[in-house]
């Protein structure tokens, strides 16, 4: 306690506190001060964390965002400390509860950790151990801290269970970890970080590998525990929405350094620095249209083995002047607001939004001569041999689809992990071969083509796959990996294809002597172009795009969008864009096709299906998916379903949506509602609207 | 630093060099000392069968009757057999046909198995469950055993020899690659080569087998050293490598049993030199095992 006097006197304790929990919070659970952690690899030192400092409050939850490696998890892992061994803490204090977690014994650790910090990390997949019973990773820490005996402790992870909102807990005590799903597993976790009482919880990424409704099912949970048992919480994640709708405060990292922190409505509402600023405006938003080119933010994270000197950000900075060469030091620029730019004073003035940047993007002509893709109730089951004696199950993974896609227009296919929207675009690659139904591309029907058929088809139809990390073969050069198709299909004779590689990688916008280069040489951004390439190689006319952009970070994702719409634009192409993420393809689609359990349920233009969802399951979706923006989630209503994807094995009666439906009849677990038009080509598989 | 001007929509950063061959020699030095002294007796054992003629003045198939069984002295290193030969001079060209032996059966084998291995994975289904039964049905025989029916098939001599050990080398490189070509196959530059129209040898060939180059090497070294000992088992059987050829095996067999109180040098010498052999191929592969492991991961 003794603590305190100290961190009054610093500018960093104390006074930022959010308006509406400011009243209720005295002393903050957590100060950080000064805190930079440093790597050693064997390219040199690594320095992950650099002179950070902030404070919890009791009840607060408060967000640390930042792409991938600005030292957003290396800082919470450190008040853990949890860091790996070749990790060194340089400088800073900890003061949590009035004692410098730096300073405890490693025995003093042990106790603290688990009991009064606990932490919840992303993959609930893998943070659980497989081989014990649920109900024994929940009374573990009550025995080792708690010292509670085995009926205490028993009846005290089914009151925890209860309490994360898991049904019939006493039998699920006796269950392993894969019995659950990846939504009730998060829940067991939580379970388990809060079976001590702490007073401080760390959620790293809690949801990033949790569907859209699920993921508002856990943050509610989160946001309401913290409320109601007064629990401080700490959010590491790159989902500004998630931001904009839980966090009470947020400190925006880059570079190892925080550039920005205050509250959501002055960070989202009054950003002060030009990185937060512009990681704004890269993030498409379900409540704008495709209008809008997105304004990213050029080039990528510096290499933190050879930062760039004075501010970080410099080198992509749009208003950087001779003195960033500086390190601009955190000062407040308003009350509890403070940003780290020597500039954060001019910017309202200089960056205007939706300046000349912002052109909009028309629509290519609509297709005259017909759609270049027409599916035609295709169908994908996929054989589960159960055993000897066992019949054969059976997964419907894809379920009598009909969707068609002009040329020029993009199509975008949403829905949530398992719903078969990818194996729908592995079908349409014939990657997969169909169970039944009609692919026709360009009017041939593919669903039964030869592979002397397919291969003239090949040219035409290309893929862009998700895992930039995956999708180009490590031992092959970026010049023979966009190359080789055409030399394959002796598109053009050998001596012409290297200018012709060289042509393509200015085109997705890389360097023409990254040729030479292996993937592994280049970032996650720079990898997905150079996939665009290759798919771009053959001058296809329609592209399956499987989670294009998932996988980088936000104003990585942005760069990629802009390319991929601008390419449209330029070579009339058409895309089926699958994704989970609605922001994003509300951004680029036409037109919007939602999934659910292999079916559509729900088909229309764009604008019309965001404005105007039919479908209590697009409706959910919808309500599910945050706004970057804190004055609009904080009136938005909250809707959230309850209840989780049913097995594409055991699919329910009637209606798959129905065990899930708000406004579920008796009937709808009998028929099976066929797609009706609504409007013009809107199109709802639903019986009661 | 990045400074210069960039056209939108690229990226400036450090390139990481590709490191030299002698810079990742040093780097696995460096990391894996116990492996850096297996590959020196790698390296030591090829300059020894390569230099042969050079390392030694005597012909390792010359009797000598006026020195039969000398003791080590400075005459003869490692002293003489029952026929006079010098035993130095036997050894290093014993070099020659442990190599030759070890290298040759364990590249056809293990290449081989590569593509068997690989073509199993890639195509799954009925085709690969008939060929992993028809490997498991090798690999019931051991190693040996399987290298005696060849031998007795064929008959001895330095190619039957090759030809028997490569054989049972097949299935277990075939059943390694294979695990890694599994997880290959379901990598998504797999499925971009599959949606390009290539065919399906181009997608083995270029695409799969690169990728399976660091579980491949590791199990070329390691049968490197399993086919040296098989060698020197089958000669010491009698069913390999025929007198007057030197190779350790046969060494062994001539004056091990008879003199082995009387001249222990006949014994010892060419044992140590397949010890140290096989535990060098040994030693160098584990490193080189451990030495690959992360970047595969990666």
């Amino acid at each position: 306690m003794q603590t305190t006097a100290e961190g009054a006197t610093k500018s960093l304790s104390g006074e930022v506190l959010s308006s509406h929990t400011a009243a209720k919070m005295g002393k903050p659970v957590l100060e950080i001060e000064n805190l930079s952690v440093q790597f050693r690899s064997s390219h040199g030192l690594v320095r992950a964390v650099e002179n950070v400092g902030y404070t919890v409050h009791p009840g607060e939850m408060v967000a640390i965002v930042g792409e991938s490696g600005s030292g957003k998890s290396v800082s919470a892992l450190t008040i853990m400390r949890l860091l790996a061994q070749t990790a060194e803490i340089t400088s800073g204090t900890i003061n949590f509860d009035g004692r410098d977690l730096l300073k405890l014994s490693d025995e003093e650790m042990r106790r603290v950790r688990g009991h009064h910090v606990s932490m919840i990390f992303q993959e609930p997949m893998t943070s659980l151990n497989p081989v014990l019973k649920i109900g024994l990773q929940i009374m573990e820490p009550l025995f080792i801290h708690l010292k509670m005996s085995p009926e205490e402790a028993k009846a005290r992870a089914i009151e925890l269970l209860t309490l994360v909102g898991i049904t019939d807990p006493e039998s699920r005590l006796e269950q392993y970890p894969h019995q659950l799903s990846g939504g009730m597993r998060q829940r067991v976790m939580i379970a388990i970080g809060l079976s001590c009482n702490p007073k401080l919880l760390i959620a790293d990424e809690p949801t990033t590998a949790l569907d859209v409704t699920i993921q508002a099912q856990i943050l509610e949970l989160m946001k309401d525990l913290s409320r109601r048992l007064d629990i401080a919480i700490i959010i590491i994640t790159h989902n500004l929405g998630i931001v904009a709708r839980y966090a009470d405060r947020v400190n925006v990292m880059y570079a190892a350094r925080i550039v920005e922190s205050g509250t959501a409505e002055q960070v989202f509402g009054n950003a002060h620095h030009p990185y937060a600023r512009g990681l704004l405006s890269a993030v498409p938003r379900l409540d704008r249209g495709r209008a809008m080119r997105l304004q990213t933010i050029e080039g990528a994270p510096p290499n933190l083995l050879k930062p760039p000197e004075g501010c970080r950000f410099r080198p992509r900075c749009r208003f950087a002047i001779d003195k960033c060469s500086v390190s601009p030091p955190l000062v407040e620029v308003e009350k509890g607001h403070r940003a780290a730019c020597h500039r954060s004073a001019d910017l309202e003035k200089i960056d205007k939004p939706a300046a000349a940047s912002h052109e909009a993007i028309h629509a290519v002509a609509d297709g005259v001569t017909g759609p270049i893709l027409q599916l035609k109730d295709v169908t994908k089951f996929f054989p589960i041999s159960g055993g000897l004696f066992q019949p054969k199950k059976l997964v419907r993974a894809v379920n009598k689809v009909t969707l068609d896609i002009a040329p020029g227009e993009t199509l975008g296919l949403v829905g949530e992990s398992g719903c078969g929207k990818s194996t729908l675009g592995r079908v349409v690659l014939r990657l997969d071969d169909p169970t039944d139904g009609k692919i026709l591309f360009e009017g041939a029907d593919l669903a039964n083509a030869g592979s002397d058929e397919m291969l003239a088809v090949r040219k035409k139809m290309q893929v862009i796959f998700q895992d930039p990390f995956s999708s180009l073969n490590p031992r092959m050069t970026v010049g023979d990996i966009i190359g080789e198709p055409m030399s394959v299909h002796k598109i053009l004779p050998k001596e012409k294809i290297h200018d012709r590689v060289a042509e393509l990688l200015s085109l997705v916008g890389l360097h023409g002597y990254m040729a030479d280069r292996y993937p592994h040489q280049l970032s996650g951004g720079q990898r997905q172009r150079v996939g665009i390439a290759r798919a771009l190689s053959v001058n296809p006319k329609f592209i399956v795009c499987d989670e294009a952009v998932s996988a980088l970070d936000v104003s990585i994702q942005g760069q990629v969008i802009n390319l991929l719409e601008g390419l449209q634009q330029k070579l009339g192409l058409s895309y089926l864009f699958i994704a989970h993420d609605l922001a994003v393809v509300r951004h680029i689609s036409h037109k919007v096709a939602v999934m659910y359990l292999g079916k559509i349920v729900e088909y229309a233009p764009a604008d019309e299906l965001f404005a105007n969802p039919k479908h209590p399951y697009t409706q959910a979706l919808l309500a599910a998916a945050p706004i970057p923006d804190p004055v609009i989630e904080r009136t938005r209503p909250r809707r959230i379903i309850t209840g989780e994807l049913p097995s594409p094995l055991r699919p329910p009666p009637g209606c798959v949506f129905n065990p899930r439906c708000p406004i579920a009849v008796e009937n709808c677990r009998k028929e099976i509602p066929a797609l009706r038009e609504l409007g013009p080509n809107h199109w709802v598989a639903c019986s009661e609207v | 630093m990045a400074t210069e001007t960039v056209s939108p929509g690229t990226i400036v950063e450090d390139i990481p060099r590709k490191p030299t061959l002698l810079g990742t020699i040093g780097s696995f030095c460096r990391g894996n000392p116990l492996g850096a002294f297996g590959g020196f007796i790698v390296v030591t054992m090829c300059v020894m069968a390569i230099f042969a003629p050079l390392l030694t003045s005597y012909d390792p198939t010359a009797n000598d009757f006026g020195a039969m069984l000398a003791a080590p002295d400075w005459e003869h290193w490692l002293g003489t057999d029952q026929f006079g030969r010098d035993l130095l001079s036997r050894i290093i060209y014993g070099a020659r046909t442990a190599l030759l032996v070890g290298f040759v059966s364990s590249f056809i084998g293990c290449f081989l198995g590569l593509i068997l291995g690989v073509t199993s994975a890639y195509f799954g289904g009925r085709f690969d469950l008939l060929f992993q039964r028809v490997m498991d049905v090798f690999m019931a025989f051991p190693l040996i055993i399987l290298a005696l029916a060849v031998v007795a098939i064929f008959g001895t001599g330095v190619t039957n020899v090759i030809i028997a050990i490569t054989i049972p080398v097949i299935p277990r490189a075939a059943r390694i690659v294979r695990a890694s070509a599994l997880a290959i196959r379901e990598m998504p530059y797999v499925d971009a080569a599959r949606a390009n129209g290539f065919s399906n040898s181009r997608i083995i060939f270029r695409h799969m087998m690169p990728n399976v180059m660091a579980p491949f090497l590791i199990i070329l070294t390691a049968q490197v050293g399993q086919a040296i000992l098989i060698e020197a088992s089958l000669s010491y059987l009698g069913l390999g490598v025929q007198e007057p050829v030197p190779a350790w095996g046969l060494m062994l067999r001539g004056g091990a049993q008879e003199y082995a109180e009387s001249a222990p040098w006949v014994a010892i010498f060419p044992g140590l030199a397949i010890t140290l052999a096989v535990f060098g191929f040994n030693l160098f592969g584990d490193s080189l095992r451990d030495w690959l492991d992360p970047k595969m991961k990666t």
